[in-house]
């Protein structure tokens, strides 16, 4: 009896990764499809979709915007992140629980509502749609991610690092960047990885924010479905999990290495 | 090398009054300990004095000059830690260069200073190894390496023994108290541990509740204490309800229930003042047991409970209501639980303290 239900929960388990799961397989197993259409029966092992998309200009620029806007949102997002999280955890001052709100606060905005307002308050202040309302969006976005993920870090930073390096002799800058930063540099990796993972998939506000005739990647592949599925989005996709899965686990793979030589 | 002296030092948290007027003054190149049980005010001076935080009132004066207002890197001290606090992600002698390199010590210097502290702390040539490479103890000596190679004014020890296991602690003790000997330098200790307090301090401030309960050397502290708290918290003693019969110039002579008429010397009596009541203390190991036959000043006393610790016995005795701590070496065998004996006390060795409620 207990086994038929264990086994029934392990196939439902199965199923459900299945279902999570074989949308991206099918997408990775098609990009290198030979047919003309962008589906089953798979004719053939080809490249030929790649190299149509390396051709294809629209999408090299929109995998360029996608880029730069995905780093910057990353340095951005991580600087404000840090001095936020020093702030909150190492300092009392008054106010304190409600900037925590609002720093955490755009990850339980709905997305679009987020968006409609930045639009709509940029308008009021008649700022035009640009790149860099753009940026300053997914920084937004971005932000609470960051501050999360270092703030938990520099908590398990005990203080008397940082008081021992004062009573050398380091001032409070020398002893951030002697100590403090060192120590949570982990913490400052996963949230500017997070930051620009975040900033490179995003959709929804970015199709609020964009200037007229810039497109990222995601707002590139939308586009290219209204009109039919073609084999390149496929590649393209291909190319999306790569960066967004690989890019990640460089990061992790290099900071071992990094690890491993100073221990 | 200096002296630091805290003048009418208060400090408080919101209500909370965690030193009330605190003055100390702690010698030039002297070991000073501050002992307490924990929330007794002793980390705070610590803190107060390195600069981690600020009197509510009050100066503090280190080498003669007010630092109240001096932030903690330019007070030249030497901070060890309970947790040691070697950096992780530095070696051992980038730890120990570390205050160094904001004093401007040329490089040359600084190898052969870094190597001076390694030998000074008994653990040359691992330069090269990091803080998680080292046991407890050795990170504990490489902290205080890092902390006295900038030949600081004052260095200020928060429990530095507290994380060692037991041995290693005595050790390390013993060692501490050369090292700081040799070097010289004014040092204040915070501890909980009174054997600790007891074995290395030329003086001990004894806290209780943000107060000073008392301040003076390890004997004084240990034999005449100036309070009730004082008594209790070090070593194990006997407190008794006395009435005062009569005093002169030699002694006071003190009435309790339970030894009668007890005389003891004035030295020890000086808490006392002209009180017709009073407490009579007797430490455990003052009080001693004996399967002789009776005195006309022995006491009889039933044993309760026996902790046998090899050299020693720690008796539980109950003289009619009252229950007594005695401690005694043990000769032959140790008394049995259940049996009775006669109590006599030194009373040369007792001391008077005010009455309970006073």
């Amino acid at each position: 009896m207990k086994l038929r239900v264990w086994t029934l929960l392990k196939t439902y388990t199965v199923l459900v990764y299945i279902f999570m799961f074989a949308p991206i397989a099918v997408v990775l197993v098609l990009a290198f499809n030979s047919s003309q259409f962008g589906g089953f029966p798979i004719e053939g092992f080809s490249f030929r979709w790649f190299v149509k998309l390396s051709e294809n200009e629209a999408i090299i620029r929109a995998l360029r915007t996608s880029i730069i806007l995905g780093a910057c949102t990353a340095v951005i997002a991580t600087t404000l992140g840090i001095l936020a999280a020093l702030a909150l955890v190492r300092y009392t001052f008054r106010g304190k629980d409600l900037i925590t709100t609002v720093l955490i606060a755009p990850v339980l905005v709905p997305e679009t509502v987020l968006a409609v307002g930045l639009l709509i308050f940029m308008r009021w202040l008649h700022v035009p749609r640009s790149f860099g309302l753009l940026l300053l969006g997914h920084s937004i976005i971005a932000l609470p991610f960051v501050v999360l993920v270092v703030q938990a870090r520099l908590t398990g930073i005990r203080r008397d690092y940082e008081e021992a390096a004062r009573s050398l002799g380091a001032n409070p800058l020398q002893t951030f960047f002697a100590v403090t930063f060192p120590l949570m540099l982990p913490a400052v990796f996963a949230g500017a990885l997070f930051a620009f993972t975040i900033s490179f998939d995003n959709i929804t506000a970015t199709i609020f924010w964009r200037p007229s005739g810039m497109e990222t990647v995601p707002t590139q592949i939308f586009g290219m479905l209204r009109n039919s599925v073609s084999p390149e989005i496929n590649a393209l996709g291909f190319v999306m999990i790569c960066i967004t899965v690989g890019v990640p686990l460089m990061a992790g793979a290099l900071a071992r290495y990094y690890m491993r030589n100073t221990k | 090398m200096a002296r630091v002296e805290l003048v009418d030092i208060q400090k408080s948290y919101g209500a909370v009054k965690a030193v009330r007027n605190a003055n100390i003054v702690f010698g030039d190149a002297s070991f000073t300990t501050l002992l307490g049980p924990s929330g007794c005010g002793k980390t705070t001076i610590l803190r107060m004095i390195s600069g981690l935080a600020d009197p509510s009132s009050g100066d503090i004066l280190i080498g003669g000059n007010r630092v109240n207002d001096v932030p903690i890197h330019k007070r030249n001290l030497g901070l060890v830690f309970q947790n040691y606090a070697l950096f992780p992600h530095r070696t051992i002698g980038e730890n120990i260069a570390f205050g160094l390199k904001y004093r401007g010590v040329p490089k040359s210097d600084v190898t052969r200073k870094v190597r001076d502290a390694l030998d000074i702390v008994r653990l040359p040539g691992v330069e090269d190894r990091y803080p998680q490479q080292l046991s407890g103890g050795q990170q504990q000596r490489i902290a205080l390496a890092r902390a006295i190679v900038i030949e600081p004014d004052v260095l200020l020890l928060d429990e530095p023994l507290s994380a060692l296991d037991a041995n290693l602690r005595e050790d390390m003790r013993v060692e501490l108290k050369a090292i700081q000997d040799r070097i010289g330098v004014t040092t204040i200790f915070v501890t909980h541990d009174q054997s600790e307090a007891l074995a290395m301090s030329d003086s001990i401030v004894v806290m209780s509740a943000g107060r000073v309960e008392q301040i003076g050397n390890p004997d004084e502290v240990y034999n005449t204490p100036a309070s009730e708290f004082v008594a209790s918290f070090l070593g194990a003693s006997n407190l008794l309800p006395a009435r005062v019969l009569g005093r002169d110039a030699q002694g006071v002579a003190l009435e309790t229930a339970e030894f009668g008429t007890t005389v003891v010397p004035a030295s020890r009596a000086a808490t006392l003042g002209d009180a017709s009541r009073g407490q009579l203390m007797v430490r455990a190991e003052k009080l001693f047991l004996s399967d002789g036959p009776a005195s006309p000043d022995s006491t009889q006393a039933v044993i309760e409970a026996v902790d046998y610790q090899g050299q020693l016995a720690r008796y539980f005795l109950r003289v009619g209501d009252t229950q007594l701590q005695a401690i005694n070496m043990i000769s032959g065998r140790p008394f049995a639980a259940g049996g009775t004996v006669n109590l006599t006390l030194a009373a040369d060795e007792c001391s008077a303290l005010p009455a309970k409620d006073a």
